[in-house]
């Protein structure tokens, strides 16, 4: 018992962080989490005991994110960006460097989800490429793969919305 | 000197700073070569970093109250009890302040925690154990499947019991329902053709129960609980049989887990 609050309570901001820039939505992102600690501690004496409680704590709660994203794609919901509230949105864009990372968060919700989720896993949460592997149950060869493909479709992405961007008229504008 | 081929790999390695020295030397050898190749590396380390800033300030905020785990256990411990039961207990008081206290064994509620355990392993015993021509559903040759499907049925991670050491061969298994959901119904013979069953699901309450032991008929019983799953065993075996298996069981399952 103490000790899974001591194993899972320091990975709680990092889980956050994941299921935010999976999710966008900060409420969301965070029943999210509730979700995935909710099934971590009933399932903790269901953990393999030589297993990794930062990868299996991931993969829970990725496998939660996939079902929540399939539902949403079903049902077709979406809300508009020019109607959200400031706070939904991951960062305020104020400023220039607001700007790129409009076009940043833009690139990456234009992922295709399964190169999303390894982009962020490695990239951001600094997992390797075995642990990724374990979290997204697919094999290493697979993560590299999905890897250099997303990195080069964001690079794409980006290069794209900056260059069909007429001079002059805002970025954040033409953000879907 | 030959160099083994650089590959894409290698590439999204050196961004990740996940080569080893030697090897990431002769990639940058070859990026050195290839400005083409080194801008994208750039880029894509750029990305990188403009994807650890954009999400950085999410880490760094303050956990909400509700995703503190001290929270979620506690909400987990609030006993759930089932508002028929409440209205039951509440049926029960008024009873008895007005005198209508003789009520209370027709009342009472139903057997709950290992002894309902028992009372099911017992009825699936007596169904399913005299079958002659399907006492399994699926046999002891899927017993990968078995466990498969009790755990994905059970919601949490179900082992079946190897019983071998003590006579017991395993026949098979089937899903089961309960008044408290599914369970896992495992039978076993020995070399006699004598059956046992055992029969498995998530207790209401996490944690261990101690074995209790309990007849019907002819047959005599154990039940336990171990880290809130439930165990029963029935069979007509002496109970000097029964029970040092019951314990086997215990004792394996714990190291299971």
């Amino acid at each position: 018992m103490s000790d899974m609050v001591r194993l899972i309570e320091p990975l709680i901001p990092a889980l956050r962080r994941y299921a935010r820039a999976l999710l966008r939505n900060p409420t969301d992102a965070d029943d999210l989490v509730q979700d995935c600690l909710e099934r971590a501690i009933g399932r903790w004496h269901q953990r393999r005991a030589d297993g990794d409680v930062r990868t299996w704590l991931y993969a829970i709660l990725h496998n939660l994110a996939v079902s929540q994203m399939r539902q949403r794609a079903r049902r077709g919901t979406s809300m508009p960006v020019e109607d959200a509230p400031e706070a939904v949105l991951a960062v305020a864009p104020n400023q220039h460097e607001g700007l790129l990372q409009r076009d940043l968060t833009a690139a990456l919700d234009a992922l295709p989800d399964e190169q999303r989720g390894v982009l962020l896993l490695v990239s951001v949460e600094g997992l390797s490429y075995a642990e990724a592997a374990q979290v997204l149950a697919i094999p290493i060869g697979t993560v590299m793969s999905r890897l250099a493909r997303a990195r080069d479709r964001m690079i794409q992405l980006m290069d794209g919305e900056r260059a069909a961007a007429p001079a002059g008229r805002p970025l954040l504008r033409r953000v879907k | 000197m030959t160099v083994r081929p650089i590959t894409e790999d290698d590439i999204q390695a050196l961004i990740d700073d996940r080569l080893e020295a030697a090897r990431r030397a002769e990639v940058e050898a070859y990026l050195a070569r290839h400005p083409d190749l080194s801008q994208r590396v750039e880029r894509m380390r750029g990305l990188g970093d403009a994807l650890r800033d954009a999400f950085a300030p999410v880490a760094a905020e303050p956990v909400p109250a509700r995703l503190t785990l001290a929270h979620l256990v506690e909400a987990r411990r609030r006993p759930r009890l089932p508002a028929w039961q409440a209205a039951a207990a509440a049926v029960l008081l008024a009873l008895g302040g007005i005198g209508g206290w003789g009520l209370r064994g027709t009342l009472s509620a139903p057997m709950t925690g290992v002894d309902a355990l028992a009372q099911e392993a017992s009825a699936n015993y007596a169904v399913y154990a005299p079958d002659r021509l399907r006492p399994v559903e699926l046999a002891a040759s899927s017993s990968d499947e078995l466990a498969r499907w009790f755990s994905a049925r059970l919601d949490r991670r179900v082992g079946v019991p190897d019983l071998s050491g003590s006579g017991y061969r395993l026949m098979g298994g089937r899903l089961v329902a309960t008044p408290h959901g599914p369970a896992g119904l495992l039978m076993y013979d020995d070399a006699r053709g004598t059956r046992l069953v055992m029969l498995m699901r998530p207790m209401a309450q996490p944690g261990d129960a101690p074995m209790r032991e309990h007849r019907t008929g002819s047959a005599t019983g154990y039940a336990w609980a171990q880290d809130g799953l439930g165990y029963g065993l029935v069979g007509a075996s002496d109970p000097a049989v029964l029970h040092p298996l019951a314990n086997e069981i215990r004792r394996t399952t714990a190291t299971n887990t």
